[in-house]
């Protein structure tokens, strides 16, 4: 029974894992401060779960359609949602990043006027429960072989040249502009992966799970992990799914309630005693490598 | 037309308490350039401070808004000493303050939600004063309704006489315009910091009690979809800007109102947030906020 347990959490880390590398490409490599990347994991949460549940009968063919339908349906959308609000700079662009997450979560609220089999705010339920240990944690591995080769690509790098002199990119011929959407809608394509898998993990999507705490939640973990850090982000997001899960398991039940009291404590600590977070820019193992 | 007028006069209501509590927001946000997410946790906290003194020592109703703003700016000023001044000190990038300001709003919902605090319950607001209704017409004015107008109108127009009249006001202006030019003329700016959180609080404190009475139920969660929309507001304002936050939370206010009363109730936090988006995008300043005073 724990054993079921300790594998769907380290299979949920795993999903949040790839939603937080997203986001580390998009606030800690390109500099865009976006509070709304649950959204898009909610996206691709919900439509890969619309898919699969409309043809069901061809069991994990129709899933790896749908997970890949979704992630590039993610990109597309967040490609042309970038177009007007990349215009936006710093705090501006966090505000309209939240106010977009906040839209798309009342949109899948009021989803099941349209598709009933959503559920709007009641749920979606019966979901088949596709995603095991090994697909998630293999996707997992070709995510992080994925961002590290796009890091280390030209691509990678004009990004960071961005993050650190817009003006000095733009004159070294850099399309500061259109590299900064790439960046966006390939972040938010990651989180659109994840949430795929996340959907067939739980097999129940519930608009909640998706809402601006969730994309807060995704910006602690980058930032706890140090920003532009690979390695970083990895073990502050399963450090965060499992300092959280493991809480509720050291406290005895008289101090239970207890459990969401100390983790704020404990972030307030972390950023005043490592304001840079716990790797800072740092890579290690063969992350650190040149390619 | 009256079914109009009437929600009309809904919405100032709920702008009215939006107003209170975005102008801590722009004032905060204005002086340390932090969009302080446990803002709406202080309005929450002034909300049942409010409730306590009303239920259990009785107290009149000016004095419990008295007492609940005095206890939000004392509570604030201890926020604003243990987590954001060390960080400020120490240079820390901005990320880090708005991450300690997601962990203190954090933490004030769920230590209040803990049995031995305010519990994770609802609570059903007391109602302090008789209710007369006023007909105009066919319009109805509730004496809510004119309790919460001539209180936002006494603690705006005192606000707006403190920070444009006062010593405390130059000085807050100055910091907000140049920390540094400002220490050099002889002002504590951590001082004057601490004075700006404390003030923001006392209206939050002020807007917890109103939006009780007003839309009578409170529980630990409240502050936080009226904190986001009294952000919004003082963005859609212009950041910054006292003239700016009160114009954005009527705007806001009214719009959520209409939109519950004639498109669907579950629609009203997205209409104001894509009101938010289009707004930004064609006038990134807000709408009183002038293009040079941008400095991000």
């Amino acid at each position: 029974m724990i054993n079921l347990y300790l594998i769907k959490i380290f299979s949920y880390a795993c999903c949040i894992t790839i939603s937080a590398l997203g986001l580390n490409l998009i606030y800690g490599y390109t500099g865009l401060f976006s509070l709304g990347h649950a959204a898009f994991m909610g996206m691709g949460a919900y439509l890969s779960a619309l898919i699969t549940k409309s043809f069901c009968q061809y069991g994990y063919l129709v899933y790896f359609l749908a997970v890949i339908f979704s992630t590039i349906f993610t990109f597309l959308i967040s490609y042309l949602i970038a177009i007007p609000i990349l215009k936006l700079k710093s705090d501006y662009l966090g505000i309209a990043t939240l106010g977009f997450g906040i839209i798309v979560k009342v949109l899948l609220d009021n989803s099941d006027r349209i598709f009933p089999q959503m559920g709007g705010s009641r749920g979606m339920l019966g979901i088949s429960n596709f995603t095991n240990l090994p697909i998630a944690f293999f996707s997992l591995i070709f995510v992080i072989i994925i961002m590290k080769n796009l890091i280390s690509s030209k691509f990678g790098r004009s990004l960071l040249a961005i993050k650190e002199d817009e003006n000095a990119a733009y004159a070294l011929g850099i399309n500061v502009y259109k590299q900064r959407m790439l960046s966006f809608a390939l972040g938010c394509a990651f989180a659109g992966f994840s949430g795929a898998l996340y959907a067939h993990l739980y097999c129940f999507l519930h608009p909640s799970n998706f809402d601006f705490l969730r994309s807060i939640d995704l910006m602690l973990i980058i930032v706890l992990g140090g920003l532009g850090s690979m390695s970083g982000t990895i073990i502050a997001a399963f450090l965060w799914v499992f300092i959280l899960e493991g809480l509720r398991i050291i406290l005895p039940q008289a101090i239970l309630d207890w459990r969401l009291v100390i983790y704020p404590l404990l972030l307030i600590l972390l950023m005043l005693l490592r304001p840079q977070g716990l790797f800072g820019n740092k890579e290690i193992l063969w992350l650190k490598e040149k390619i | 037309m009256t079914y109009f007028l009437q929600q009309l006069l809904n919405g100032f209501q709920l702008g009215s308490v939006y107003a209170l509590i975005s102008l801590g927001y722009t004032m905060i946000y204005g002086i340390i350039r932090l969009i302080n997410f446990a803002h709406g946790d202080i309005f929450m906290l002034g909300a049942y401070f409010g409730f306590y003194f009303l239920t259990r020592l009785k107290l009149n109703f000016l004095l419990a808004i008295l007492f609940s703003m005095i206890l939000c700016a004392i509570i604030n000023i201890i926020i604003e000493k243990l987590a954001y001044a060390p960080l400020r000190k120490r240079n820390v990038p901005r990320i880090n303050l708005l991450i300690t300001a997601i962990g203190v709003s954090f933490f004030l919902e769920n230590f209040t939600s803990l049995k031995i605090i305010f519990g994770p319950d609802y609570q059903p607001y007391p109602r302090p004063f008789k209710i007369i209704t006023f007909n105009l017409g066919n319009l109805t004015i509730s004496s809510i309704q004119i309790i919460v107008f001539l209180i936002t109108l006494f603690l705006l127009l005192l606000l707006e006489y403190i920070v444009k009249k006062t010593k405390i006001g130059l000085a807050m202006r100055a910091v907000a315009y140049d920390k540094e030019t400002a220490s050099l003329m002889g002002i504590n700016v951590d001082n004057i910091i601490s004075l700006t959180f404390a003030i923001g609080a006392a209206l939050a404190g002020a807007g917890g009690v109103l939006y009780g009475i007003c839309y009578p139920q409170i529980h630990p969660f409240m502050g936080v979809m009226p904190g986001l929309k009294a952000f919004v507001a003082a963005v859609l304002g212009g950041i910054g800007l006292i003239s700016g936050a009160v114009l954005g939370s009527f705007i806001i206010g009214i719009v959520e109102v209409f939109t519950a009363a004639f498109i669907s109730s579950t629609f009203r936090d997205a209409i104001a947030f894509a009101i938010l988006i289009i707004v930004l995008l064609t006038r990134p300043q807000g709408l009183l906020g002038k293009e040079e005073g941008i400095k991000l």
